[in-house]
């Protein structure tokens, strides 16, 4: 059978720092046991990182430039239920369901490498769900913002660079999560049909057995988490 | 010739199946996604409890390095990627700080700008 890896004597590999300036200086390619697939997506996450690290900049050079106070989110977020006045409440279930997700996509992963086609299939889809229902929630989350006056140029509490922050900030990573949704939902029907396990090779597995697909995608899922873990943090909280 | 003996030993260790070494026991995952969920509601707790100042942004920031460290680490499995991975994704991120700092002194210019300009506040 055909190694995935080609081209590489896996038993020479040197380890630790040895093995960084070994792989780095060597000749065809640099991420060895890393198939193709992983390392593009790698690429596309780091390249990724940045563009909402620049988000991010932008928005704390708008808030640190201004004279005018920023909103305070833990008002602007809050959600009345039963008279009492829960500050952040709706960001926190997002948050949860977010985790959640990221959690279930680790099974998922877990599964697929033991080939357990139905469970992976389901666990996938458990994760587009809550991936949707994120997705909900920042809809209603807009709806709510828009109605009370938010607009990328204005809004009724403090500084104007506010809405702009805001719906740039959380519309990218909506964005995000809402294309993790399609994939997921476009790799959890080929898991469940079983074309993984056919010899079939396709952009998305080698054939006979060959789940990384699934990896790949859970890479991609976790990164959506990750960007939120920054975006909880210094959107919401700060 | 000493280097490549123990890289042997290592490696067979580091054994790599056909799925690339990458499944490990699901005891670890339910470990960090527990470890997760506590982490959010700490750091919720931060801004429920109403605590500010300095406080508050350390622990932020605290709950947000370690939730990230373990997504990375643990969920995208940087943590058993060979270093010429690692390396490759952990330190590019690094030249941000870089950014950050040139970006706070630009606007601390902007605000006094501001400040003298508008005279407002």
């Amino acid at each position: 059978m055909e190694s995935k890896y080609q081209g590489q004597d896996q038993t020479l590999l040197q380890q630790g720092h040895s093995g960084f300036a070994a792989d780095w200086g060597s000749d065809q390619r640099v991420f060895k046991k890393v198939s193709w697939g992983k390392a593009m997506m790698w690429i596309l996450l780091l390249s990724d990182t940045f563009v909402f690290a620049c988000f991010l900049a932008a928005y704390m050079t708008a808030r640190s430039s201004t004279t005018v106070d920023w909103p305070n989110a833990s008002e602007v977020f809050a959600l009345h239920i039963g008279g009492h006045n829960f500050p952040l409440l709706l960001i926190a279930i997002m948050t949860f369901v977010l985790i959640s997700s990221s959690g279930t996509m680790a099974m998922a992963v877990n599964n697929a490498y033991r080939k357990a086609r139905v469970p992976t299939a389901l666990l996938m889809l458990a994760t587009a769900a809550l991936g949707a229902a994120f997705v909900g929630m920042q809809a209603f989350e807009w709806t709510k913002l828009i109605s009370e006056g938010v607009r990328p140029w204005e809004n009724p509490w403090g500084a104007e660079q506010f809405g702009a922050s805001f719906f740039i900030i959380t519309g990218f990573h909506g964005t995000h999560v809402t294309i993790g949704v399609i994939f997921l939902v476009i790799i959890a029907r080929k898991v469940w049909r079983g074309d993984f396990d056919r010899d079939e090779r396709s952009w998305m597995s080698r054939g006979n057995g060959d789940y990384e697909g699934v990896e790949i995608m859970g890479l991609y899922w976790h990164f959506v988490d990750l960007v939120w873990v920054f975006i909880f943090a210094f959107f919401y909280l700060w | 010739m000493a280097q490549s003996s123990q890289t042997a030993g290592t490696h067979a260790k580091a054994a790599v199946g056909e799925h690339g070494g990458q499944q490990h026991p699901i005891r670890l995952y339910l470990l960090v996604w527990g470890l997760l969920f506590v982490l959010s509601a700490a750091s919720y707790y931060v801004d429920y409890a109403g605590l500010q100042g300095l406080l508050r942004w350390t622990l932020i920031l605290t709950f947000m390095m370690l939730k990230a460290g373990l997504i990375v680490a643990v969920f995208m499995h940087i943590a058993w990627e060979r270093l010429a991975l690692s390396y490759a994704i952990l330190l590019p991120p690094l030249a941000l700080i870089g950014l950050l700092v040139i970006l706070l002194v630009e606007s601390d210019y902007t605000v006094a700008t501001r400040l003298i300009e508008f005279g407002s506040r």
